[in-house]
C-alpha cells in the first residue's frame, strides 16, 4: 500500500457538487488525520450525506479534489474503495440470501484473505453467530444493523464513514458498533461520522464541522468546546436559533 | 483476470439469490409458455406454415422474456438498496456490469433451454439443433449486452418497468430480424454456409455493444 | 447574428431549390410525384446529420459534463426526429403512386422507422426523468448506443430485404437539382438548429435565475 504523501487519511480541496445548478457543495476544504474522529452537523440538505457519499467514492464530485490516504479518488477509486467501510441507514445486505453469504459475497468483493475466519470474527463482534445461516428478510431491523456493522468491518478497513449512525442504528447497535470500532485491532482508524445529535457526537469525536448550503460554516477541534458552546455555534451557524439539533 | 474473477461473483451472488426466489425464472419461463400457446391459438394452420411462422413466433418469445427478465436485473438491488453497497466494493463499474451481465445470460439461457424443447413439442418443428442453438445463444448474447445496460438505467427513472421495452426493442431490431431469418434458413434445412451472414450480423452486435456498454455503464450507474 | 444569416442563406436556397425542383429538373415518366425525390432523399442525408451530431454531443457531455452539450444533442435530435418523420411521409406519400399502397416494409423505410423509434425512445425517457444531470447523462448514453446502431439496423434490413428501387444513372440535371436540395436543407437543418439551441440557453438561464431566487 502507498504511503500517503502528507501523512492524512483524508484531505478535500475545495470541493463542489452540483445537482440542477445547485451547489449540495460548495468549496469545501478538508482533512482529517489518521486515528481521528471528525464530526459532521448541519440541518437535512446542508450536503452531509452527499459529502459522505462522495468521499466513499460512489458518487462524482462536479469540482475539487479528494484524496484518501494519498489516493486520489478520480484515479485510484479502486484502492480508495478497499479502505473505506461505511454504515448508513441502509443495510447493503441482500434480503434473499442468509448473513453468512451476504459476507461471504462481501468478502470475496473485497479480496478478503482467509474469510471463513474473518466472517466468525466480525459475526462474533456483534453477536449474531447463532443467527448467521438465516436469510436476511427473516432477521429483525436490529440484527440487519448489526450485519451491516459486520459487513462494514469485513475487510479491515482503516477510514470508516457512518451516516447518522443514530438515526440508522438502534441504541444497542451504537454502542456495539463504537465498540466493535475500537477493538478490532486496526491501528489509528479514521472515522468520519454525519449526526443530528450534537450532544452524543461531540462526545465521541476529536474535531467537528458544521455543514450549511453545501458550505463549512464552522470547524473546530472538540478538545475545550462544551456542549451549550457547540449549541451556541451551531446557532449561528445554520442561522436559526430556534431550529436546534434534533 | 481480476475483472473476470470479480463478476462471477456478483452473478454468482445473483444465481444464488435467485435459487431462493425463483422469481425471474419461474415467471419468465411461465410468461414464454403462455406467449407461445396464445400465438398457436393466433395463427393455427398447416405443419407447412407453422414451419415458416415458427421462428416469428420463437423470438418474439424470446425478445419478450429477454425484458421481462432484464427489467429484474436492478430491480432486486435498489429493492435491497444494495446498489450503492455494490459500488463501493472495490472493483471497477464494468465489472458490475459484466457481474449483471452474466447473472442475465443465464437465467435467460436457462429459461431458453427449457422453452425451446417445449416449442418443438407443441409445434411439431425441430427447432433443437446446433445451428440453433448457436443462434439462440448469440441473440441471447446481444439481448443482455444492452439490455443490462438500459435496465440500470430504466431502474433510476420514475417508470422503471415501462423503460426498458421502449429503449429495448428498437435497438435490438437488428438482431431479431436476423435471428428469425437465420433461424428460418435452419429450419428450412440450409447450411451453415448461408446461415453464416446472418450470424455474422449478430456476433457483430454483439461485441460492438457489449464493448460500447462496458464504457457507457459508469456514467448510468453513478453520479 | 449567426441566425440572421442562416436565415438569409436558407431562405435564398429555398428559392432556388424549388426553381430547381419543380421547374429546371426533367420530368421522368412516373410524373410530378417523382419529384418528391428532391425532398425525400436531402431529409434522410439531414437526419443522419442530425443524429451524428447527437452522437458527437452526447459523447462530449459524458467527457466534459458540462450541461451546454446536453443542449446541443437535445436540440439536434429534435430536428432530427422532425426530419426522420418527414422522410418516412415523404416516402409514403411516393410509395402510394409508385407501389399502390402507403406504406411498404422497403429497406430505406422500415431502416429510418427504426431509427425514428429509437429517437422516440430518446424524448421519452428524456421526460421521464426530471434531474438535469441524470437526465442529460442518461440521453447521452442513448445518443451513443442509437448512432451506433443505425449501420447495424441499415446493413441487416438490407441483407433482409434485398429487392429495393436502385438510382439509376442520372440526367446531370437531376444530380445538379439534388446537390442543391441537399445544400439548402442543410442550411435548414443548421437554421433549426441554431434556433432550438438559443431558446435552450435562454431556458437553462431563466432556470439558473429560478434557482438563485430560490435560495
Amino acid at each position: 500500500m502507498k504511503a500517503a504523501a502528507n501523512g492524512l487519511a483524508i484531505e478535500v480541496k475545495n470541493l463542489t457538487k452540483f445537482f440542477d445548478n445547485h451547489p449540495a457543495l460548495d468549496g469545501i476544504d478538508l482533512t482529517v488525520e489518521p486515528g481521528k474522529t471528525l464530526a459532521i452537523f448541519g440541518p437535512n440538505g446542508a450536503g452531509k450525506t452527499t459529502l459522505i457519499k462522495i468521499l466513499a467514492s460512489i458518487m462524482k464530485p462536479s469540482a475539487g479534489e479528494v484524496f484518501i490516504n494519498g489516493f486520489d479518488i478520480k484515479h485510484n477509486a479502486e484502492d480508495v474503495r478497499s479502505q473505506i467501510g461505511v454504515v448508513s441507514h441502509q443495510t447493503f445486505l441482500y434480503s434473499n440470501l442468509t448473513a453468512y453469504e451476504n459476507l461471504l459475497f462481501y468478502s470475496r468483493m473485497y479480496d478478503v484473505a482467509d474469510f471463513k475466519q474473518r466472517i466468525y470474527q466480525v459475526v462474533s463482534m456483534v453477536g449474531m453467530q447463532l443467527r448467521m445461516h438465516d436469510r436476511i428478510s427473516t432477521l429483525s431491523r436490529g440484527m440487519q444493523q448489526r450485519l451491516s456493522i459486520a459487513r462494514c468491518l469485513i475487510h479491515k478497513p482503516s477510514i470508516i464513514l457512518l451516516d447518522e449512525p443514530e438515526t440508522g442504528l438502534d441504541q444497542q447497535a451504537i454502542s456495539m458498533l463504537w465498540g466493535a470500532l475500537k477493538e478490532d485491532g486496526v491501528k489509528k482508524r479514521t472515522i468520519v461520522f454525519t449526526s443530528h445529535s450534537l450532544e452524543r457526537g461531540l462526545n465521541a469525536c476529536d474535531k467537528l464541522i458544521i455543514l450549511n448550503k453545501g458550505k463549512i460554516a464552522h470547524l473546530q477541534p472538540s478538545k475545550g468546546l462544551d456542549l451549550a458552546g457547540l449549541e451556541k455555534a451551531y446557532g449561528i451557524c445554520t442561522g436559526a436559533g430556534n431550529e436546534n439539533a434534533e | 483476470m481480476k475483472t473476470l474473477n470479480k463478476a462471477l461473483v456478483i452473478a454468482w451472488k445473483d444465481i444464488l439469490s435467485e435459487t431462493r426466489t425463483k422469481e425471474i425464472i419461474s415467471s419468465v419461463l411461465v410468461f414464454s409458455i403462455l406467449v407461445i400457446v396464445i400465438f398457436n391459438f393466433a395463427f393455427s394452420g398447416s405443419q407447412q406454415t407453422m414451419i415458416s411462422l415458427a421462428p416469428g413466433i420463437l423470438w418474439v418469445t424470446f425478445a419478450f422474456a429477454g425484458v421481462l427478465s432484464l427489467n429484474r436485473a436492478f430491480i432486486q438491488e435498489k429493492d435491497d438498496d444494495c446498489l450503492e453497497g455494490l459500488m463501493m466494493c472495490p472493483v471497477g463499474r464494468e465489472t458490475i456490469y459484466l457481474g449483471k451481465m452474466l447473472g442475465s445470460l443465464f437465467f435467460m439461457l436457462f429459461v431458453e433451454a427449457i422453452v425451446l424443447p417445449v416449442f418443438a413439442l407443441l409445434f411439431n418443428v425441430n427447432v433443437i439443433s446446433l445451428p440453433l442453438i448457436a443462434i439462440t445463444v448469440l441473440t441471447t448474447l446481444g439481448f443482455v449486452t444492452i439490455g443490462t445496460l438500459f435496465s440500470a438505467l430504466a431502474v433510476n427513472t420514475k417508470a422503471r418497468e415501462m423503460v426498458l421495452p421502449i429503449l429495448f426493442f428498437p435497438i435490438v431490431a437488428p438482431i431479431i430480424i436476423s435471428a428469425v431469418s437465420a433461424s428460418g434458413m435452419a429450419l428450412g434445412g440450409e447450411s451453415w454456409g448461408s446461415i453464416s451472414s446472418w450470424l455474422g450480423v449478430i456476433a457483430a452486435f454483439d461485441v460492438i455493444f457489449l464493448v460500447v456498454s462496458y464504457f457507457v455503464f459508469s456514467f448510468v450507474i453513478e453520479e | 447574428m449567426k441566425i440572421k444569416i442562416l436565415l438569409g442563406v436558407s431562405t435564398v436556397l429555398m428559392l432556388v431549390a424549388l426553381y430547381m425542383v419543380f421547374i429546371f429538373a426533367p420530368e421522368t415518366e412516373s410524373g410530378v410525384v417523382q419529384r418528391i425525390f428532391y425532398f425525400h432523399i436531402p431529409l434522410a442525408w439531414i437526419a443522419f446529420l442530425a443524429f451524428f451530431v447527437v452522437f458527437v454531443a452526447s459523447i462530449m457531455y459524458l467527457w466534459k459534463r458540462d450541461i451546454k452539450w446536453d443542449a446541443f444533442a437535445s436540440s439536434s435530435a429534435e430536428v432530427g426526429l422532425v426530419f426522420t418523420t418527414l422522410f418516412l411521409l415523404t416516402g409514403s406519400i411516393w410509395a402510394k403512386p409508385e407501389w399502390g399502397v402507403w406504406w411498404t416494409w422497403d429497406s430505406r423505410l422500415t431502416s429510418s422507422l427504426i431509427l425514428w423509434l429509437i429517437y422516440i425512445a430518446y424524448f421519452i425517457i428524456r421526460s421521464y426523468i426530471s434531474e438535469e444531470g441524470q437526465r442529460a447523462r442518461f440521453s447521452s448514453v442513448i445518443g451513443i448506443i442509437g448512432f451506433i446502431d443505425v449501420p447495424i439496423v441499415v446493413i441487416t434490413i438490407f441483407l433482409w430485404r434485398t429487392a429495393h428501387p436502385r438510382i439509376e444513372a442520372m440526367d446531370p440535371r437531376v444530380t445538379a437539382t439534388l446537390m442543391v436540395s441537399i445544400a439548402t436543407f442543410t442550411a435548414l437543418y443548421f437554421l433549426l438548429f441554431a434556433l432550438r439551441l438559443a431558446m435552450k440557453q435562454d431556458e437553462d438561464k431563466l432556470n439558473r435565475l429560478k434557482a438563485f431566487l430560490r435560495r
